[in-house]
């Protein structure tokens, strides 16, 4: 008989960490990391191979709650932290988590520089349009005309589409999906672990408290909603009319090649190295 | 010989006078005297002003910098203007005549030399300049062994280059040995 | 701090022990022949790092430091470490915290500006308690300042420069040889603190060449981080414990703890509790005020009968000596009081120094951030017996205008 769902995601959860967390009801980060559990425990790893890092913001907070090597570093630098880690031992899967402030604004240029290395690292980007722990200010995420406590005029700047950024910077994997979409989540956090060099997903979530309120979004459930009927496959767009994918978030693995890995070649590298002895 | 003995390689940067003073202060090692080697330059890698400090001492050596030059090597006419004030009564003055075409003030020991033309001419470039100019300082102030510059020379530059630096050395030699006043 | 608060760091130390001889230690033995070479300052850093066992580096060039990653990227790949030049300053601080929490006996090395950027992960590496080194060659600021020329203007911010408080150690040689004895030590003392260490050089030792005999390896002493024993459910990465070190496991090695820059527990869990943030705060403290006596080397240079001392630190020093040298050749007491650990800075050896001596001359290449220590220290203030000579035009001190200061004020 398969494991009950829940009983999985209470495995892998802190039993010595002071509950409850720090999210607030109707907040997309409890079901992420429920898709990111549930993708490690079909994947037979051991947990003291995972290290789960994370910046600064409230999907940052997620790694005190799991029971891996966890590292709750600094705003925007989750990262280069990461990169070290890897660096140090390849052998570990080092999945990052971090949000659209930290990984796109503070953060953008570990982002861009470790997707040009395809640094074998896994980077789950939970996409709320906001700065929901600072209490909702504009995001590079945050679309063009919608409020946030210092855009209260609306806001002028385009929003950053983070999974073209990643790509064009030289990601091997780079996938979108919603909070809402549980299984694809799933799915996605599996292969991008599987994946042998730099993997992005963009989760779009939801916000009610902050960016919900702040834009007329409803509750968590409207905002749910409006994830599973705004949002299309990668796969329908071509079969689709362009008003009909106009405006819509484009789920799926949006890109996918293989190239030599960082670790891999700074693995040769240091044969070449030793191979060349003593001198320079 | 008087210790500590204090020299100044100056020029504009890409005239290897830091590489020249590495070269002195690893021949002097090589003889077991204690060195410092200091260097100012500015951002630029060609042009601009660029010095090398060697000081070479039979004891320890606190103050890194040279002050006082027992002997001053000016490349061109900037570093021969600013320095020449700071060589010492008795000291040594070798300028590059090529570039330097006055001396402010009247030294008893200068030697002028056309490094850079000569360098042309025998060597066929430019570069080795440095290399001729401090075999040439070496052998008029006596400060290290031939045969540690030698060394240091072969210790010091690529190998591909060592033969064309060792002619330049031997050059710089000649010139001292023939210098006329 | 009183000497019964001290504990002999000896015995709080159980994991000290000489390099073993691997094939990579035999390999720089022979590359650098221990042999009298000349040797830059910044060449002494990389090879005192990978002979303390320095297995990974990330790092951003910048003048004057730049020769530090370029021997260690040269270096270090064919040790089986890692070399990294990262996209910034910020990230390379970061991958070496990250690489330390792995397991690396990590580094960095950076200048003024590079430094600026650092500090709030200098900051992350106190609070989280991660040993690391950063190497700052100072250079002239403000801001992009000289970048090849010299100033001391980063004294204070060695100490202050990341905000919040906490306990900092910074190491400051004077000579190509102590460049390379520090680094090995800022290693050691940061694996046996749990603790960021920073060594400052000045521009002009970080590009300075002198003669140097690197000691025979079997004569290094090198201190590795102690590993935990206990089982992985009883592990706490932050218990406050008198006696230092507390273990730190690596990530990897089954104890699956948590590391945070918040406010933690003794489980590095995130607290808001008044009294575990109290207790955080205190073992940081603890850790460096307990140990003074292993922290702060001092160098004291004709001082026995000294009647007007010189205070001085990494390259000034040495213009300083040469002061009281020539002083003493005219019959002078004159003294040399150098600081080889500026932070935490040497009270005692200080205020015996105000005790003893008439005058104290303070030379700095800033506008006063050592002698700003010495006047803490001064009781009496309207009975000052400090001297300033403060030069901050990228020149050097020469010994002459110390010697003239001293002339003056006998």
């Amino acid at each position: 008989m398969p494991a009950i769902p829940q009983k999985i995601i209470h495995e892998y959860l802190r039993h010595d960490k002071k509950f409850p967390h720090v999210w607030c009801a109707g907040c997309s980060n409890g079901i992420v990391l429920g898709s990111i559990i549930r993708a490690i425990a079909g994947m037979n790893l051991d947990r003291n191979d995972i290290v789960m890092v994370s910046g600064i913001g409230c999907s940052s907070r997620m790694p005190v709650y799991v029971d891996f090597n966890t590292l709750h570093t600094l705003h925007g630098r989750a990262i280069a932290f990461a990169t070290g880690v890897k660096l140090h031992k390849p052998h570990l899967k080092v999945i990052v988590v971090t949000g659209d402030g930290d990984c796109a604004a503070i953060g953008g240029n570990h982002l861009i520089h470790a997707a040009r290395r395809n640094i074998d690292l896994t980077v789950i980007m939970l996409n709320n349009n906001i700065y929901g722990m600072t209490g909702g200010q504009v995001s590079p995420t945050t679309p063009h005309e919608a409020y946030a406590t210092t855009a209260p005029y609306g806001n002028i700047e385009p929003d950053f589409d983070v999974c073209k950024l990643a790509m064009g910077a030289g990601a091997t994997y780079v996938a979108r999906t919603t909070a809402f979409h549980t299984q694809e989540t799933q799915n996605m956090v599996k292969e991008a672990i599987e994946h042998p060099g730099f993997a992005l997903i963009e989760v779009i979530c939801a916000c009610p408290v902050i960016y919900g309120r702040l834009n007329k979004k409803g509750g968590a459930p409207e905002m749910m909603k409006e994830m599973r009927d705004n949002s299309i496959p990668l796969a329908a767009v071509d079969k689709l009319p362009p008003e009909k994918v106009q405006g819509k978030i484009i789920r799926g693995v949006l890109h996918k090649d293989i190239r030599p890995e960082y670790c891999a070649q700074y693995a040769e590298l240091m044969k070449k190295a030793q191979a060349q002895g003593g001198s320079k | 010989m008087k210790y500590p003995y204090e020299i100044r390689l100056s020029g504009s940067g890409g005239q290897g006078l830091i590489l020249a003073g590495i070269i002195l202060a690893r021949a002097a090692v090589l003889e077991n005297h204690h060195v410092t080697q200091t260097q100012s330059y500015g951002p630029e890698s060609r042009g601009g002003y660029s010095y090398a400090d060697v000081i070479i001492s039979n004891e320890d050596i606190y103050f890194p910098e040279a002050v006082s030059f027992d002997c001053l090597l000016a490349l061109n006419q900037e570093s021969c203007d600013k320095y020449l004030f700071d060589l010492r009564e008795n000291g040594i003055l070798i300028v590059d005549t090529t570039f330097v075409k006055n001396i402010a003030l009247v030294v008893e020991n200068t030697y002028e030399v056309p490094f850079t033309e000569i360098a042309i001419e025998k060597l066929g470039s430019p570069i080795p300049t440095n290399i001729m100019a401090l075999a040439f300082l070496v052998q008029v102030t006596g400060i290290v062994k031939l045969a540690s510059l030698q060394q240091a020379i072969e210790e010091s530059v690529k190998p591909a280059f060592i033969d064309l630096n060792l002619r330049a050395m031997k050059l710089g030699i000649d010139l001292a040995k023939n210098y006329e006043k | 701090m009183s000497n019964s608060e001290t504990i002999n760091p000896n015995t709080t130390m159980n994991n000290e022990s000489k390099t073993s001889s691997t094939t990579k230690v035999e390999e720089l033995q022979n590359l650098k022949g221990r042999k009298t070479v000349l040797m830059q300052g910044n060449e002494a850093v990389a090879y005192g790092a990978l002979d303390a066992g320095c297995n990974f580096f990330a790092g951003y060039p910048i003048t004057p430091s730049t020769e530090i990653a370029e021997i260690l990227a040269a270096e270090l790949p064919k040790r089986g470490g890692v070399f990294i030049q990262m996209e910034d300053e910020l990230g390379s601080i970061c991958a070496v915290i990250g690489a330390s929490l792995a397991g690396a006996k990590a580094l960095t090395a950076t200048s003024g500006p590079g430094f600026s950027l650092m500090q709030e992960g200098i900051g992350f590496a106190r609070s989280a308690e991660t040993p690391c080194v950063v190497v700052d060659v100072q250079r002239v600021g403000p801001s992009t300042g000289m970048p090849t020329s010299c100033a001391q203007g980063d004294i204070q911010q060695s100490r202050w420069g990341t905000h919040g408080d906490s306990p900092a150690i910074v190491l400051y040689p004077d000579s190509v040889k102590e460049s390379y004895e520090l680094t090995i030590r800022a290693i050691n003392l940061s694996e046996k603190y749990r603790t960021c260490v920073i060594l400052l050089l000045d521009e002009v030792l970080g590009h300075m060449r002198e003669a140097v005999r690197l000691p025979d390896l079997s004569n290094v002493r090198v201190i590795s981080r102690v590993k935990p024993t206990v089982p992985p459910h009883w592990y706490k990465h932050y218990e406050n414990n008198e006696k230092y070190p507390i273990p730190l496991a690596s990530f990897g090695e089954g104890y699956r703890f948590h590391v945070t820059g918040l406010t933690h527990d003794s489980l590095g869990f995130p607290t808001n509790k008044p009294n575990e943030a109290a207790e955080m705060m205190a073992r940081l403290k603890k850790k460096i005020t307990y140990n003074i006596r292993d922290l702060v080397q001092i160098e004291s240079f004709q001082m026995d009968d000294a009647k007007i001392a010189v205070f001085a630190a990494g390259i000034t020093a040495r213009s300083a000596k040469a002061a009281v040298v020539m002083a003493r050749k005219e019959g002078i007491p004159a003294g040399l009081l150098r600081p080889l650990t500026i932070w935490p800075f040497p009270d005692d050896a200080v205020r015996k120094m105000l005790r003893d001596v008439d005058i104290v001359i303070v030379p700095e290449l800033n506008q006063g951030q050592l002698i700003r220590e010495i006047e803490r220290l001064v009781k009496d203030r309207s009975d000052s017996k400090l001297i300033k000579i403060q030069r901050v035009d990228s020149k050097l001190i020469p010994p002459q205008d110390i010697l003239q200061k001293i002339k003056e004020v006998i």
